[in-house]
């Protein structure tokens, strides 16, 4: 067959035009942004509002009470907006594969064929969707802290390993020197001697988080579900399969392609609404930059920071998830 | 080329909404304010003693009344006040921006604040210093004991710096948990979280009041840990309003220094022969329009609010329940820090 005559670009085309017109409207937008930017500087000056980023090498004079990388109130501001972004990314990978391991359990568990666990995982994904987030983390955060032990008399979990009082989890960690062994957490007065803790602060936000989004990531997973269609089920039930079988090997595959670009959603908005733990003590990005803005009055460097992180963490998650997206797709003919 | 005329019609509008955007207010205060007929006065959400509301939507506190006496002196009604509640987060930038004409919030006056805003710091209002709360089943006695001690802070304040300083200083290595909203630092503290609570003296005396369920069994340790002198602030660009409301404040501590008080401000002016209240009292002089204002704006704000003593007595003093004694709150000549400048 003979190959088909190269098309010649034309400016005077629709793509041409469209192209013009999207480049026109680039150039108004990122001047309107300038124009925004040039004002709001100028007006600060106007008003002897100190403004630029030059404050982040200060030393930033308060403690940060939960940190994964050492830090001093010595330390520079940007240090503790780096303790920040550490402590929200924990709490978000560590909510991420809570939540969609629950929630894969809970949309599955509406296809089971015993009634109980069907209106069970019902009952769960209506409650837990309905009530707004910040008072089911205020709800945790403040059952956890009115009825755990004081951390002098802690519970004991998995022997005398793990510890659980209104200090936090207390459980042990290797250590290297002086030589490799594990430190086992003891309580002694307020503190734990050795092991690592996590507060009662991030335990809230986890738990309030995880179980929250679990509920929607239970409804993506249903529709994902759903959207095989029966005869799948039924040509592996007639080849022998039983029912676990077939929904791990033959369903559940199939529907990651309805699953996954929803469920990038909810992973967003679990990272997103990791900035609530402000309202109950956890120290994440957010609280230090309140932290940070009060003790130096540099609100749009402090907000505008916020706002870079969330993007950044938002676009790599959603890329990181296209990514995974193109693998488990199915390629068609 | 219908959809070209329509898109550029579009383009243009929204640039010409942002070229027509109202530019901000940065002139004088005092003409907004008698235009509007009201002061807009940034206060506290909610903090014992200082500004709050009470179930009829009345706010009382000692930074309200200075806003009532502020008021009284520039418009006539006290009432003729507009109240805008505040967190710590957003105060700054409310005053900044123009949405309030002060902010009397419980303020604490630092290098910082008077000089990186844009914003004034006027006269103190109130000198206050930060200290801890225990559980009196601690037997803690004094806060060199606090070594390890978890505390309870609310964010968007000066506390969280006095805390470190006070803990790298004695060594104490205490660990901060930092709430946004005062509801949750009260919750946390009286729930057993964390072993003190740090926050003003005063405030601690408000909370304890207010929120424990029984009084006696927090203990409020003796040491002050930092000077905060609390006070409200204008902002810059405007010095005609800066020394309006600095020197409403002075007026009343004058007031109180010369005898002048609610009930007898219209007996004194009548027949007092002291040269000293005959000029505050606008008799002899007229100071106020001095200041833009007329002869009898210490009168009218005397008459609304009564002077400084009465202030502190109705909303902090020792019978109410915060029941702070005046202390470094006192006058000068009294042993106290308040001191007046002379109204002349």
């Amino acid at each position: 067959m003979a190959t088909p005559p190269k098309r010649k670009w034309s400016w005077r085309s629709g793509a041409g035009r469209a192209l013009v017109y999207q480049a026109l409207l680039v150039v108004v937008l990122l001047g309107l942004l300038a124009y925004l930017a040039s004002n709001t500087v100028r007006n600060m000056q106007a008003r002897g509002i100190q403004s630029g980023f030059g404050f982040l090498a200060d030393a930033a004079g308060f403690d940060i009470s939960e940190s994964l990388i050492s830090f001093e109130s010595i330390d520079p501001y940007w240090k503790a907006f780096l303790v920040g972004l550490l402590n929200t990314l924990r709490v978000a990978a560590i909510g991420i594969v809570l939540t969609t391991v629950l929630g894969t359990l809970l949309g599955v568990g509406r296809f089971a064929s015993n009634a109980l666990v069907r209106g069970a995982c019902y009952a769960y994904v209506e409650l837990f969707r309905n009530v707004p987030v910040l008072l089911q983390l205020l709800m945790w955060y403040l059952l956890l802290v009115e009825y755990l032990p004081a951390p002098q008399e802690p519970i004991h979990l998995l022997g005398d390993w793990v510890f659980l009082s209104k200090g936090g989890l207390a459980f042990p960690v290797p250590q290297w020197s002086p030589h490799w062994a594990w430190s086992v957490p003891v309580p002694s007065g307020f503190l734990m001697e050795g092991g690592a803790t996590v507060t009662p602060e991030f335990l809230a936000v986890l738990l309030g988080l995880s179980l929250y989004t679990a509920a929607f990531v239970a409804e993506v997973v249903r529709s994902g579900i759903a959207s095989v269609s029966r005869g799948q089920a039924d040509a592996a039930a007639s080849l022998g399969l039983s029912p676990a079988q077939t929904m791990r090997l033959v369903t559940l595959p199939q529907a990651l392609r309805v699953i996954v670009p929803p469920l990038t959603n909810q992973y967003l908005n679990l990272t997103k609404n990791s900035s609530l733990a402000v309202a109950i003590g956890y120290p994440d990005v957010v609280s230090i930059a309140n932290t940070a803005l009060n003790q130096t009055g540099r609100a749009v460097e402090c907000i505008a920071i916020i706002m870079l992180v969330y993007l950044s963490t938002s676009l790599s998650t959603s890329a990181l998830m296209n990514a995974y997206n193109r693998r488990v797709a199915i390629a068609e003919r | 080329m219908k959809s070209l005329s329509a898109l550029g019609l579009r383009v243009s509008l929204v640039i010409a909404s942002f070229a027509f955007a109202p530019v901000a207010m940065a002139g004088k205060t005092l003409d907004a304010i008698k235009s509007r007929g009201q002061v807009v006065c940034g206060v506290n959400t909610g903090l014992a003693g200082f500004s709050g509301a009470d179930s009829q939507g009345k706010w009382t506190g000692l930074d309200v009344d200075v806003c009532r006496a502020i008021a009284a002196a520039v418009l006539g009604d006290a009432e003729k006040v507009r109240w805008v509640p505040l967190v710590a987060q957003q105060r700054f930038t409310a005053l900044q921006s123009g949405e309030v004409d002060i902010l009397s919030r419980n303020t604490t006056f630092t290098l910082t604040r008077d000089a990186s805003l844009g914003l004034h710091q006027t006269a103190v209002t109130f000198y206050d210093g930060q200290g801890f709360m225990v559980p009196a089943s601690t037997k803690i006695k004094s806060a060199k004991q606090l070594k390890g001690a978890t505390v309870c802070v609310q964010s968007g304040t000066t506390t969280e710096k006095n805390l470190t300083d006070f803990s790298r200083a004695n060594k104490l290595d205490l660990k901060a948990v930092v709430y946004e909203k005062l509801e949750a630092v009260n919750a946390a503290y009286f729930a057993g979280r964390c072993q003190a609570y740090t926050t003003d003296a005063s405030g601690l005396a408000s909370i304890r009041s207010k929120e424990a369920k029984n009084p006696k069994d927090h203990v409020i340790l003796p040491e002050l840990i930092s000077k905060e002198p609390l006070g409200p602030m204008v902002r810059r660009g405007d010095d005609e309003w800066f020394a309006i409301t600095k020197w409403v404040i002075y007026g009343l501590l004058e007031a109180e220094e010369y005898g002048v008080t609610q009930a007898n401000v219209d007996k004194l002016k009548a027949e007092s022969t002291d040269p000293v209240v005959q000029r505050i009292l606008g008799k002899s002089e007229d100071t106020g329009k001095l200041l833009g204002l007329d002869r009898d704006w210490m009168v009218r704000a005397l008459k609304a609010v009564g002077n400084y003593s009465e202030i502190f007595e109705r909303n902090v003093g020792e019978k109410t329940p915060l029941g702070l004694e005046r202390g470094t709150n006192a006058l000068w000549n009294d042993g106290g820090l308040m001191y007046a400048f002379p109204i002349r």
